[in-house]
């Protein structure tokens, strides 16, 4: 997991919280030695929906706001192992420049698509409601309330052995099944060129 | 008991304001006879080629008519407005909501719903101003697909419907039911019968306008009909609270190494 060592007592926590897990793996080896608990995966996700309630409602122009969507997106997700999960079998071809190509331009992909239904999000307000644990990851599930609607569910999926997260559920539809459609149907129809593909994400 | 729900064929197509709703009671009740719905698992299409001709038409209608019509609507009328029209519209949809919270023996979102009809009926002006929301009692929407559900149906075949978009065997014969069994447009007087149903319209082109991007992007995606399938059955299923064994998904989170 990587931190922005500005605070010293996390800093030092982390080292001793290293030493700590040194003594574990000698006494289980094989075990993933740096999974974080549930409160630190709900205190991340914590901090991404300050940052997204801050996006949404900062007026900012809808271009700045898919940029500052986009960095969030990069420092809290797994956005490579999205993007792989997304590309599904067709990426297992795929050579390693093509991979980090098309992450490249799969998360500006997802900063645009989901990035700019933010103006029908103003107003709103972003909740963490509490975490469940599944077998490697946790699941956090936070509220989403606008004005004049019913609140809607998104579940951050947060692995363990990290804490980024790996997908948002919004109301039971996982955006890595269903880009992994989309982006399956995208590769069809350029006749699975992924190079054809990776442009055509990167012009938007 | 999988059998008897099965045997059940729910006919959407078939015209339903000529019987009486003590006939369709005894159909419901029939239905309800069967405790447990199985999981629907996965995403079977046997009516596909029809679904996306209704799925084309569908698209078509709004092309047409729905969205230039939405435009006119938000662009005329200010959001406030626009709002306010919405909140009387579900407002006056909540009896139906009640009737069907009573049916699933839902007594907390029963008494929930009519406190909060109550409120808004009189404090909030005949509905015009949602004022529960803002002392807690916020909305809880249900329907009758859901009531056929807590009854034990099956969730059907999945269908897309004229006008009303993807649904499920299910869900259409619910949409049916609570459309005929408003009790409000019952109870109303003849000449505002038609208010809610009005105001319901009026609110469905208010979330055309206010969510165009979102639909918009439904047309340009790639298989914009594949997506709407996969969203609706995943939504409804979390919604109605139906776990679903999905082996696709867990094997993607298993399968991550940092």
């Amino acid at each position: 997991m990587r931190m922005t060592g500005n605070d010293t007592s996390l800093t030092r926590r982390a080292v001793l919280g290293g030493l700590a897990g040194l003594g574990l793996v000698a006494l289980l080896p094989g075990r993933a030695w740096a999974a974080i608990s549930a409160s630190k995966a709900e205190s991340l996700i914590g901090q991404v929906v300050s940052d997204i309630n801050g996006i949404i409602n900062s007026g900012a122009s809808e271009a700045v706001m898919i940029k500052r969507f986009e960095g969030v997106f990069a420092k809290y997700a797994a956005v490579s192992y999205i993007a792989q999960s997304a590309l599904g079998v067709d990426g297992r071809s795929a050579s390693a420049a093509q991979k980090r190509e098309f992450t490249k331009a799969f998360q500006g992909y997802i900063a645009q698509r989901y990035g700019s239904r933010f103006r029908e999000f103003q107003g709103g307000r972003i909740d963490v409601v509490g975490t469940s644990e599944g077998k490697n990851v946790y699941e956090v599930l936070t509220q989403t309330t606008l004005k004049g609607k019913s609140p809607f569910d998104v579940i951050f999926i947060v692995a363990k052995r990290d804490g980024k997260f790996i997908d948002m559920v919004v109301e039971g539809i996982s955006i890595v099944k269903s880009e992994r459609k989309e982006i399956g149907a995208m590769l069809d129809r350029r006749g699975g060129d992924l190079n054809k593909l990776i442009a055509d994400l990167k012009a938007g | 008991m999988y059998d008897c729900c099965q045997d059940k064929d729910i006919n959407v197509t078939k015209p339903f304001s000529k019987i009486s709703p003590a006939l369709a009671g005894l159909v419901l009740v029939a239905l309800g006879a069967c405790a447990q719905a199985p999981a629907p698992t996965g995403y079977d299409d046997p009516h596909e080629v029809q679904n996306r001709r209704t799925h084309g038409a569908n698209i078509d209608l709004d092309r047409a008519l729905v969205s230039p019509a939405s435009t006119a609507y938000g662009e005329v009328l200010p959001r406030e407005v626009r709002d306010t029209i919405s909140v009387f519209s579900d407002n006056a949809g909540l009896p139906g909501v009640v009737a069907n919270n009573i049916l699933q023996g839902n007594v907390e979102d029963a008494v929930h719903n009519t406190v909060r009809f109550l409120f808004n009926s009189t404090f909030g002006l005949l509905g015009l101003f949602d004022v529960a929301t803002d002392i807690g009692l916020e909305e809880r929407d249900s329907d009758f697909g859901e009531t056929l559900h807590v009854w034990g149906a099956p969730e059907g075949d999945y269908v897309v419907l004229p006008f009303f978009g993807p649904s499920t065997e299910r869900d259409g014969f619910g949409i049916l039911v609570d459309f005929v069994l408003n009790p409000l447009s019952l109870a109303l007087p003849t000449e505002v019968k038609h208010l809610p149903k009005a105001t319901w319209v009026l609110s469905k082109f208010g979330d055309r306008y206010t969510f165009g991007d979102t639909i918009e992007e439904f047309y340009n995606s790639e298989d914009g009909y594949e997506l709407m399938r996969l969203y609706y059955l995943d939504s409804r299923r979390y919604e109605l609270g139906i776990e679903v064994e999905d082996n696709e998904l867990e094997d993607i989170y298993d399968a991550y190494d940092g």
